[in-house]
Order: structure tokens, then C-alpha cells, then sequence
């Protein structure tokens, strides 16, 4: 008995003196910390991405305190009302920043269509390690295009948000802009460079050049036919001098573009894309099909009350030469904001079944994105193809040597 | 007990089967492709323009940089052009096209056989800028421009030559064809080598799977022994990767070449037979390198050959002359099936490295399933440096280049052993090869600022 009350009592005797020696240890070694980085840093997502350039959110809030000035510093992912909400507990004028979004300049899907053609043929492929890091460091890649998406996949891998998915069937990334925080990982992951921030835009509406092909036009056409071909329309068209043409490749600035859209039906190959527009008013009326009158749903948005399945599977009989196959995987995604739509990939005018749907579809207040998202142009661009070649054959005066 | 090195190496089967096939030349394509860029180093700069009309020998681009090798003509005929094509990999460089028209030679080439054995007498600086003037580079594929390759730096003196006729690539059959077929003046070359250099150490490695050019090369030397400095022919063992620098100079001499160095820096100069030959051509005939032996080889290949080739001839033309392109053809590999690279584009030219051309069926060259490393220390037993592969591709895939710096990624040199050996069928010379490719980047630009 006394050997069981020895035992309990010498350890309580340890237990408060190694108290008392940890009592004033703490106290002599005791790190003096600002209060104020532990509230900057619980405004803080938490996310830990280093899109701001500092190691996680500690970080970013030590530097936040210890600042004056913290007009440099921004949290992308938070945005603008993190930073506000920190500016106000600091006392410090929070910095602003038009929202940026990720995306993705390559529209070249892989996806074979019902004649066994593709926008983007492979051409061969590649057996290596599954990245797109190892396979640029290889070789030009699967597809004629030595500029274009390799559909690895390593801007998913690094993506700590869920923001961007492979479409298998066109093996071209897609941004879900939602979730997308443009923390720019998927930027520098990219090692074709493909991947871009910009402004999201008022109503999330954007113009941009889908395509980073630096090759000639008609190099550039045969590798893909939704490439930039730098014949320059686009340059002359735009009344608000945002587009420049560099190495064979326009680019639009988005803070000069005023969205008016002009070089988007201008651009013979369809490689201008715009995003979260209502569909287009001018195109010509055709009757309104009952099947698109479900349309105006976000696929884009997850939170939209319609299911975005049910609205490609009621659009799918519009577009006639979509292959089942092709579809099918597009119906599943329900992030395609980036992806092609429909009415974009062909001048409105000269497909019917394009026209269909973009009459048919309301414009909607609510909704942002576009209708009908199929991220291949299909078969429908064949009227196209004549216009093109007709470019190649007389060549503007900024094609480049 | 024959020589080889001590650390790593495997095994592959040969499949030598172009062996007993001899140099055929090959005739004439309707137009050439030469591109700017085919060697190690700054491109060479174009001395020609659409329209010029060049002869077989003519220069038709400068060395673009100290490290950097001219660029002649390989035909004759009209300059198509002069823009960026698609090379083997589908990468664009700058490239002469050129319409072949004849077959005119530059005057000042010597195109008879008459063996020419002087090479004790010349003097060492003329040699090795009639060597820059030709253009001659490494011919076992890594295409080291050779006249840098002679100049040793400040303070760093060679003692020993090593002749490079091991090839240890499975299939390839080219060295081993200019080892039998031309002895003398291989041997003549490797004496002019030697007096370059000013060494009197001269040894030739030959793995003992060619028995052949081993007794040629050896009663060749006892032929010529009155005009050539001492040579002792070395059989090795036969171990993959026994071509590579660093191991055959462990194997011919014992000397360990430190980490991240050149031969060099244990006396030591490494070059291939087919350079040897190069240098004889150049020095003795005035003919610059524009032909090579390439190896057209593989299972599916109805007639395994060897073909002597004008450079910029389109690796399709050296197929077809094979027997075409069988039906079940999987990957058409340039080089050696360890260390060569699968084309993407058939129709690129044969340049200065291309020491083989391997068609293998869809069968033999699908990659297995890649499944979870089980830590067997596999690769690690193969690696012929010593390296890690294993830890080097995980880092690799990590992105973590300061470990990889220090795992010492910058020392491997793409055998291919460890992917070879990996019962988990990763790939991990992939990996590393990005790994040394992100590492080196960084490490030039620390040098630079």
C-alpha cells in the first residue's frame, strides 16, 4: 500500500515543481506577437495557396501587420472584401484589385467528331509520364500544334480549389469560375503558358484571344482550326485600339476592350472567344424550339436552379452532327465556363442549327453564361472552312514573315 | 577476366541483328534538309540563301559560337530555303532545304581511297583546325563539337586517349561497321587524334560481342604499325551502359571521374570510331562531315542495314530503302532503343548524331501500366553513377530542384537503366530528365547573375 501512495505522491511532487519550472520558462522565453497577426490572419481564407507571394496566410498576415503601407500586398483568394475587412482591423487602406479569373487560352479539342476529325488532331502519342512538364520537355507534343494545351492535366494537379477539370473528350482544361480564386498555381504550372488572369469582368464578361500559336497562319491553321492565324481583322475592327498583334498572334487587352464584340464575329477562325454574354440579339430569327426554351440556365453554375444535364440533354437534338459520344461527357461536366460555346465557334449567320438555339434562348438577368456549351465546334464550322481558306490565299499586311 | 566498369549496368539483349550487314550507300534523296542545329552548343549561322547553288563539301553555315560546329553542304544543288523546320521531335529549327541536282563535288576534296597514314608528323594546331573546318562532332550521338573537345582548358593536360567502339546501344550496328569495314583509316584517324592531343597513351574499347572488329582492328594495327603511335586494343565485357564517358574510362582505366566533371580532369579524352573516321576524312581528304553510317534496324525491318548517308537525308527515305515501314509498327526511335528518342515527324533529317534509326512493332514498344514504387532499390542497384533514380524522379514530380541539385540529378546521363530494370514500370528517366532539365536551367541562372 505505502509503495502505491509513495509512487502517487513523488509524481504529483514532480508534476508541480516541473510546472513551476515551465511556469517561468514560458514566461522568460515568451515571444512577444503582434495580437493583431492573429485576427488579420483569421480574416484570411486559410487557403495557404501563396497566391499573395508569401508562405500562407501567417505570412501574409505578419506582413499585413507589419506594413504601413499595404497597398502591395492583396489576397486574390479572399478578394476584395477580406481586404477590406483587414484594412479595417489594421487601421490601413486596403488595396483593390479588379477580380482576375484563370483562363484558359487554347481551344483546340482533341475530340474526334462523327467524320473521324478533330479541331486539334493528335497526331501521335505520347507514352511518357502522365505531365504536361515532362512531355513539353520531350517533345512539340501530341497535336500539330506546338503552342497548345498537351491535356496532361498539371494545371488540375496544382489547382487547391477544384477550380479546374480535364475534359476528357476534348483534353482541354476547363475553368469553373466560381471556385476559381486566380491564385495564378495553374499559370506557372502550365508549361506552354496557356493558361492567363484576367479582369472577370462586369457580369463576368470577357473577350479574349483563345489561342497562344505563334506560328504563321497557315502552319498555324493546319495544326488547328480554331487557332489565331494572325491575319489581323480583328486589329482593324476594334474601334478602341485593344488588340495587338504580336509574332502572329492577337492579343486583347482587357483593359482597353470595352466588350463590344465586333472582333469576335470578325475573326474568320473563331480563336476570339467571349464568355457570360446573354446570347446574341442580332442573329437572324429562326423558329423557336421548345427544346431550347429550357435554356438560359447556367452550366456554369452549380448553384443554378436548372440542372445543366438536363439542359444539354434537351439541346443536344439542335446540334445535329454532334456525335452521341461527344456529347455525352459535355452533359456530365457541369463546369464548362470556359469551354467553347456553340454560338461562337461559326458566324452566327451561317448555321442554322447555331441560330436555333441562340434565338431561342432568353436572355436572362440572373444568369450569366452563355447557352448551348459544347466545347466543339461541330461539324457545322464545314461553311466556315471556304472563308478561311479564302484568307490564306490573299494575305493581309500584318501577317508577319 | 575482362575489363568493365564496376558500378550499375544491365544486361538488355543485343539484338544486334543488322551485325553482318555491310555499308551500303544509300542513293541520293530529291532534296535534303540540314538543319542549323546538330550539335551541342550555339546553332551555326546560315552562309547561304535562297536561290545560291552549293557543291557537295561547300559551307553552307558558320559555327555560331565557340561552342559550335560549321555546317556544309551534303549534296549539290539549289537552296530551297533557309526557315524553320520541324525536326525529329516536332520542335522547329532553322534548317537550308536544298534540291538535290548531281552529285558535284568542291574541288578541294580528295575522293579517292588511297590510305593516307601520315599522322605522327603533322603539327597539332593544324590538325585540330582542319577538324573545326569540317564540322566534325561526336558521332556517338551526343554530338560535343570535337575540336572544343581537343582543347583541353588552362591547366588540365590529357594523358590518355580513348577510343569510344564499345556501342553498347542494343540493335546499333554502325560503329561496329566502321570498325570492320574501315579499319585503317578509323586507325589513322585515332593517330591523328592522338597527335592533337600529344598523348601516347592509346586505347580502343570494343565489347567482346564483336569478336570481329576486335581481331580487325588488332591485325590492322600490326599492319600499320610502322606509320601509327602504339594502340592496344581493350575487349570488354559486355554491360549497357559501357559507351557512356565516365564508365568506359573506368573500365579501359580505373580512373573515377569525379562527379559533375569532364574526362578531362583525370587526363583522359573520350571519341567515338565514327569520329575517329571523321577526323581522317577531314584531315587527309579535305571532306567535311556531311555522310554517317546509320543503323536501320528492328524486328519488323525486312532488311536490317546499314546505310551510309548523306546528313538532312529524311529518316523515311533510310526506312523505306530498309524495306519500309511494317505494318505493325509501334515507334520509329532515333538512335539506340536505351537512349534514343521516339520521332514524332519520320520525315526529319539524319543529322550529325542520328547513329540508328530502331522501328520497333506497337508490342514491343507499349509502356506497361505504371504502378506504385515498392522500394526495391532496383534502380538504385543499376544506376551506373550511383544515383538514387527512384528518390531523383519523386523529387522531380515534386518540383523540389534543391534536393534534386543535391541528389546530384545533374550527373545522370539518361542511360535509361533505371527505367529499364523498374519492376514497377515507373517512369523514371522522365522524371529525371525533366528534373535535370528544371536543374540545369537553375543552375545557369545562378551563373549568370
Amino acid at each position: 500500500m505505502s509503495v502505491l501512495l509513495y509512487t502517487v505522491l513523488t509524481l504529483c511532487a514532480l508534476g508541480i515543481v516541473l510546472a513551476v519550472v515551465l511556469y517561468f520558462v514560458a514566461q522568460k522565453f515568451r515571444v512577444e506577437e503582434d495580437p493583431r497577426i492573429d485576427d488579420a490572419e483569421a480574416i484570411l481564407p486559410g487557403a495557404n495557396c501563396g497566391a499573395c507571394g508569401y508562405p500562407g496566410c501567417r505570412g501574409m498576415a505578419e506582413a499585413l501587420v507589419k506594413n504601413d503601407d499595404i497597398s502591395a500586398l492583396y489576397c486574390p483568394v479572399g478578394g476584395a472584401t477580406t481586404m477590406k475587412a483587414v484594412g479595417e482591423l489594421l487601421g490601413k487602406t486596403a488595396p483593390e484589385r479588379e477580380p482576375e479569373v484563370a483562363v484558359v487560352r487554347c481551344a483546340g479539342s482533341c475530340a474526334l467528331r462523327g467524320d473521324g476529325t478533330a479541331v486539334r488532331a493528335r497526331l501521335n502519342r505520347f507514352d511518357g509520364a502522365r505531365s504536361c512538364a515532362v512531355e513539353a520537355a520531350t517533345y512539340a507534343g501530341e497535336t500539330g500544334c506546338s503552342f497548345g494545351c498537351l491535356g496532361n492535366g498539371d494545371c488540375v494537379a496544382v489547382c487547391a480549389f477544384d477550380a479546374i477539370r480535364m475534359n476528357p473528350a476534348t483534353g482541354l482544361p476547363e475553368v469553373d469560375q466560381d471556385k476559381c480564386t486566380a491564385c495564378g498555381k495553374c499559370v506557372v504550372a502550365c508549361p506552354k503558358r496557356i493558361i492567363e488572369l484576367r479582369r472577370k469582368g462586369p457580369k463576368s464578361r470577357r473577350v479574349f484571344v483563345s489561342c497562344v500559336n505563334k506560328d504563321k497562319g497557315g502552319v498555324a491553321r493546319k495544326a488547328c482550326e480554331v487557332a489565331c492565324i494572325g491575319c489581323g481583322k480583328c486589329v482593324k475592327v476594334c474601334a478602341f485600339e485593344a488588340i495587338t498583334m504580336d509574332s502572329n498572334l492577337a492579343y486583347i487587352d482587357p483593359v482597353k476592350c470595352k466588350l463590344c464584340r465586333k472582333c469576335v464575329t470578325e475573326c474568320p477562325t473563331g480563336a476570339i472567344i467571349e464568355t457570360g454574354f446573354p446570347p446574341r440579339k442580332e442573329a437572324p430569327a429562326a423558329p423557336v424550339s421548345p427544346a431550347a426554351s429550357a435554356s438560359p440556365a447556367s452550366p456554369a453554375s452549380p448553384a443554378s436552379p436548372s440542372n445543366p444535364a438536363t439542359v444539354q440533354a434537351e439541346a443536344t437534338p439542335l446540334v445535329k452532327a454532334t456525335s452521341a459520344a461527344e456529347t455525352k461527357p459535355v452533359a456530365e461536366k457541369t463546369s464548362v465556363a470556359e469551354a467553347k460555346p456553340l454560338t461562337e465557334a461559326m458566324p452566327a449567320t451561317e448555321t442554322a442549327s447555331a441560330a436555333e438555339i441562340t434565338s431561342a434562348a432568353e436572355p436572362s438577368a440572373s444568369t450569366s453564361t452563355s447557352v448551348a456549351e459544347t466545347p466543339t465546334p461541330t461539324s457545322a464550322t464545314a461553311p466556315t472552312i471556304p472563308t478561311i481558306e479564302a484568307t490564306f490565299e490573299t494575305p493581309t499586311p500584318t501577317e508577319k514573315e | 577476366m575482362l575489363k568493365s566498369f564496376p558500378k550499375g549496368g544491365i544486361h538488355p539483349p543485343d539484338n544486334k541483328i543488322s551485325a553482318g550487314a555491310a555499308t551500303s550507300v544509300l542513293p541520293l534523296p530529291a532534296t535534303v534538309t540540314v538543319p542549323l542545329s546538330q550539335h551541342i552548343g550555339a546553332p551555326a549561322v546560315a552562309e547561304v540563301v535562297k536561290g545560291d547553288n552549293v557543291l557537295v563539301g561547300q559551307l553552307i553555315a558558320k559555327p555560331g559560337g565557340f561552342v559550335s560546329a560549321a555546317i556544309h553542304s551534303p549534296v549539290s544543288g539549289t537552296v530551297l530555303a533557309v526557315e524553320p523546320v520541324a525536326g525529329a521531335s516536332g520542335v522547329k529549327g532553322m534548317a537550308v532545304t536544298i534540291r538535290v541536282d548531281g552529285d558535284e563535288w568542291e574541288t578541294s576534296i580528295d575522293r579517292s581511297t588511297t590510305l593516307v597514314t601520315d599522322c605522327g608528323q603533322m603539327d597539332p594546331s593544324a590538325i585540330i583546325a582542319k577538324i573545326a573546318a569540317a564540322g566534325i562532332v561526336g558521332m556517338g550521338g551526343a554530338t560535343f563539337p570535337t575540336q572544343v573537345k581537343l582543347s583541353p582548358p588552362p591547366g588540365k593536360k590529357a594523358d590518355t586517349l580513348i577510343i569510344n567502339g564499345v556501342e553498347c546501344e542494343p540493335y546499333l550496328t554502325s560503329d561496329h561497321r566502321v570498325m570492320l569495314e574501315r579499319t585503317a583509316e578509323t586507325l589513322v584517324g585515332v593517330g591523328l587524334l592522338a597527335r592533337a592531343l600529344g598523348v601516347s597513351n592509346i586505347y580502343i574499347g570494343v565489347e567482346n560481342n564483336k569478336p570481329d572488329a576486335i581481331e580487325a582492328l588488332r591485325r590492322t594495327v600490326g599492319d600499320l604499325v610502322r606509320f601509327l603511335p602504339p594502340i592496344e586494343i581493350v575487349p570488354l565485357k559486355v554491360q549497357y551502359p559501357q559507351g557512356g564517358e565516365k564508365q568506359l574510362v573506368k573500365a579501359v582505366t580505373g580512373r573515377e571521374v569525379p562527379s559533375g566533371a569532364l574526362p578531362i580532369e583525370v587526363g583522359c579524352v573520350v571519341q567515338n570510331v565514327g569520329t575517329a573516321l571523321a577526323i581522317y576524312e577531314a584531315v587527309h581528304k579535305n571532306k567535311p562531315l556531311i555522310e554517317r553510317v546509320v543503323t536501320v534496324t528492328g524486328k519488323g525491318i525486312a532488311r536490317p542495314s546499314n546505310f551510309l548517308v548523306r546528313m538532312g537525308t529524311p529518316v523515311s527515305a533510310l526506312i523505306e530503302a530498309a524495306g519500309g515501314l511494317p505494318q505493325d509498327a509501334g515507334k520509329v526511335i532515333g538512335g539506340g532503343p536505351m537512349m534514343g528518342r521516339a520521332m514524332s515527324n519520320i520525315d526529319a533529317p539524319v543529322t550529325k548524331g542520328t547513329s540508328g534509326i530502331v522501328v520497333m512493332s506497337g508490342r514491343e514498344a507499349a509502356r506497361r501500366t505504371e504502378t506504385d514504387c515498392i522500394k526495391c532499390g532496383g534502380c538504385v542497384t543499376v544506376c551506373p553513377m550511383g544515383l538514387e533514380p527512384y528518390l531523383l524522379a519523386r523529387l522531380a514530380q515534386k518540383q523540389r530542384w534543391d534536393e534534386s541539385e543535391a541528389g546530384g540529378v545533374t550527373d545522370c546521363i539518361e542511360c535509361g537503366s533505371c527505367s529499364y530494370t523498374c519492376p514497377a514500370r515507373v517512369p523514371l528517366l522522365d522524371w529525371i530528365r525533366l528534373g535535370k532539365a528544371e536543374v540545369g536551367r537553375i543552375i545557369r541562372a545562378r551563373l549568370n547573375c
